[in-house]
């Protein structure tokens, strides 16, 4: 058995950990590419959302390359991720490729199937070795998790320009050499430091940004294309509603409640939004709010075209941006967006915070703050 | 003077608006209904709604705005699930939410969450919290409730008998004994895009018109669709959806139609797989002629009347050929 799975961004550095642990062999999908996109664009009813085009694209991926077991996680609504898993085996089935599929669905009720499945993916029905592979994994992500918060803050400060994706590149590359937990936490430990070590320009005047939206589209950097090295680029830290680990306390642990900063998130969210309304409409506004809060001096909210929770929280966030006073762009992406547009919105928020902030800080020396 | 409750005619009026009217007046309130769909209505709407959202979203917020000026409530419940486990789309979720913050100077929302998903043990809760709007009075709230499922099931009744609610009122669409019926079609889709006259171009009355006899997933037993649905891989967890799905089902394979027309409007995420779902399924199943009309703003009627002429000529043709293979096998 050699078991693939989908490309989220760096979710593919703890699933890794989670299946070498338990000795299962793996294929990592190639990196998410134009090819990737187009092959699952083929294969794909057109209206479907692009986070499962990419996916397709994957497993076709990675099957040329030799898996034939595929992996993957869901959800029981109210969104189309819930049933993206029947979906996806039967464009597989469709397109020629007999390939056994395991849904990690959450159990609602049936937990034997739930768990036939866990011990047919792990070859072990040792609930130790599954918890402890796990835990393992959940490191790992939250130390990946860090390092990419790492670069959010040094690329918009390095002095010179590149530094830190030199590092942070040659880290995806190099990982997928090396096997297992100790070896990855090494490999992670060892960038973290060389990244730390980027010199830095005390003098830059970096902007912050918050970026919200579909947990797919904010993770994995080829759907909203490199958003986090764009802006970093221009000069802008940012942090993220979702990351990656996030992902995996929903989705494997799964238990999405009850996380103290979930509460708080949820919490900001309340006055404009009162319940979920599927996928992470409700962390979207509830960060928009923390973010603003926290004196960012924009948000950009991301999302695949035709996303449904990310629509209803467009139309909640002009609100917000009212009420708090912090610029907001919305960018929606789908298999047809262009680089240079994309581009050019970006540069012209960035301008746009950039001079506020200026006419923002004159007003303070008028006033006498 | 009676307090008034408007009730916008759009996404799931088809479905309940009988059961809220009832329920409403039996408390004393004036049910103010919006009219229905027209070209202002769709462009107050279009206006005042994200480019993204979907065609009945955007019709939906056009009614509210008929509404506004005219009472002192609107109802736009926050419907979560109707069922246990079950939801029907994340924008009904969240449709409080965007009527609130996409239009300004609205009369108060009657907002109350609808969610069955865990239980139905919050129903009586429910039930209060959406009367006291008009009344403390629990007895009465609850003979109102009484009375409403009343007239919901006669409603039911009459859609299932072929009296189908064209923009709320019955039109009589039970003519199998007509002997010049060209053929049988089943039309699929949600509600507010079927029986909006305005939205679905006018497709009931002219298929009507047309001499072809119809029928829709409404004129379905709930437990045949269930049936069906149920043997999907996963749950279908989207009520309407499921028994769209469901009902697709069951005509491709008991094969009672001579075709299925499936009416979506661009842009719904729910359509995207359950069509999907559907015609692979009908293709497994064998052929049964399949028309997939999906509708936004800009749908011209010429265009969609061409379509569906051509889908009847194909159905006739087919019939006439598959007629003559059995004559001479
Ligand atoms: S949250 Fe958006 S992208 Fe995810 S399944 Fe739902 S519609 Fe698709
Ligand atoms: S089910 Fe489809 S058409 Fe209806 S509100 Fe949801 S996305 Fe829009």
């Amino acid at each position: 058995m050699k078991v693939t799975f989908p490309h989220m961004g760096n979710q593919y550095v703890g699933t890794k950990v989670l299946l070498e642990e338990l000795g299962v062999d793996i294929i990592i999908p190639p990196k998410c590419s134009k090819d990737t996109l187009n092959t699952g664009v083929k294969y794909s009813p057109e209206s479907i959302c692009l986070p499962l085009k990419v996916n397709i694209g994957n497993y076709i991926e990675s099957i040329n390359m030799g898996a034939d077991t595929i992996a993957i996680t869901g959800s029981c609504g109210p969104c189309r991720f819930g049933y993206y898993s029947v979906l996806q085996k039967e464009l597989l089935k469709e397109a020629g490729y007999d390939i056994d599929v395991i849904l990690l669905d959450p159990p609602q009720g049936d937990y034997k199937l739930f768990f036939e499945r866990i011990f047919k993916l792990t070859g072990t029905k040792n609930p130790y070795r599954i918890i402890k592979a796990l835990k393992k994994a959940y490191n790992v992500l939250k130390a990946v998790d860090d390092l990419e918060d790492m670069t959010y803050y040094k690329r918009p400060r390095e002095k010179v320009k590149g530094s830190v994706d030199k590092y942070y590149d040659t880290f995806h590359k190099d990982v997928r050499m090396v096997y297992g937990y100790k070896a990855v936490s090494k490999l992670i430990q060892e960038t973290k430091e060389r990244i730390l070590s980027v010199e830095e320009d005390p003098n830059r005047d970096v902007i912050k940004i918050g970026i919200v939206g579909e947990i797919y589209t904010i993770i994995e950097p080829f759907v909203s294309l490199d958003i986090e090295k764009k802006l970093g680029n221009l000069g802008v830290e940012i942090d993220k509603s979702l990351k990656v680990s996030r992902w995996l306390n929903e989705h494997l642990f799964m238990h999405p409640l009850g996380l103290s900063t979930e509460k708080e998130t949820w919490e900001s969210a309340e006055p404009y939004l009162k319940t979920m309304v599927g996928g992470h409409a409700r962390e979207t506004i509830g960060y928009a709010v923390r973010f603003a809060k926290s004196n960012f001096d924009g948000i950009i909210q991301v999302y695949p075209l035709g996303c449904m929770p990310e629509i209803v929280a467009q139309s909640i966030l002009p609100t917000v941006e009212k009420d708090y006073n912090i610029p907001y762009l919305c960018l929606i992406v789908d298999e047809m967006t262009g680089e240079a547009g994309y581009m050019t919105r970006l540069e012209a928020f960035v301008d746009l915070l950039r001079r506020r902030k200026e006419t923002f800080k004159g007003e303070k020396l008028l006033s006498g703050y | 003077m009676a307090i008034k409750v408007g009730i916008p005619r759009g996404l799931w009026f088809y479905d309940y608006y009988p059961l809220w009217k009832t329920f409403y007046e039996y408390l004393g309130a004036e049910v103010v209904l919006s009219r229905p769909t027209n070209k202002q209505i769709l462009d107050m709407g279009v206006k005042n709604t994200v480019d993204e959202a979907c065609l009945p979203v955007k019709v939906f917020h056009g009614h509210v705005i008929d509404l506004k000026d005219k009472v002192d409530y609107i109802f736009v419940p926050k419907i979560m699930s109707v069922y246990e486990k079950e939801y029907i789309c994340p924008k009904f979720c969240g449709l409080p939410e965007m009527v609130f913050h996409s239009i300004k100077d609205l009369p108060q929302l009657i907002d109350v969450e609808i969610n069955f998903n865990k239980s139905r043990k919050n129903l009586e809760e429910t039930i209060y919290k959406f009367g006291y709007y008009i009344t403390r009075d629990k007895e009465k709230i609850k003979k109102a409730y009484e009375k409403a499922l009343e007239n919901y099931s006669n409603y039911k009744m009459k859609l299932r008998n072929g009296y189908l609610p064209i923009d709320g009122k019955f039109v009589d669409f039970n003519n199998k004994l007509d002997k010049n019926i060209r053929s049988r079609i089943a039309i699929v889709g949600h509600t507010y895009n079927m029986y909006d006259s305005y939205t679905s171009m006018n497709l009931f009355n002219k298929l009507k018109k047309d001499k072809v006899d119809i029928t829709v997933p409404e004129m379905i037993d709930f437990e045949i669709i269930n049936k069906y649905a149920n043997e999907l891989e996963k749950k279908m967890f989207w009520s309407f959806g499921r028994k769209l799905l469901g009902s697709s089902m069951y005509f491709a394979q008991v094969q009672n139609v001579d075709g299925i027309i499936y009416i979506s409007s661009f842009g719904c995420g729910i359509d995207s797989i359950i069509q999907d779902l559907f015609e692979r399924n009908a293709r497994k199943q064998g052929k049964i002629p399949f028309l997939l009309l999906t509708i936004d703003e800009h749908s011209g009627e010429a265009g969609i009347n061409t379509r569906i002429e051509a889908f009847l000529d194909m159905i006739e043709w087919r019939k006439r050929n598959e007629g003559n293979l059995s004559a001479h096998g």
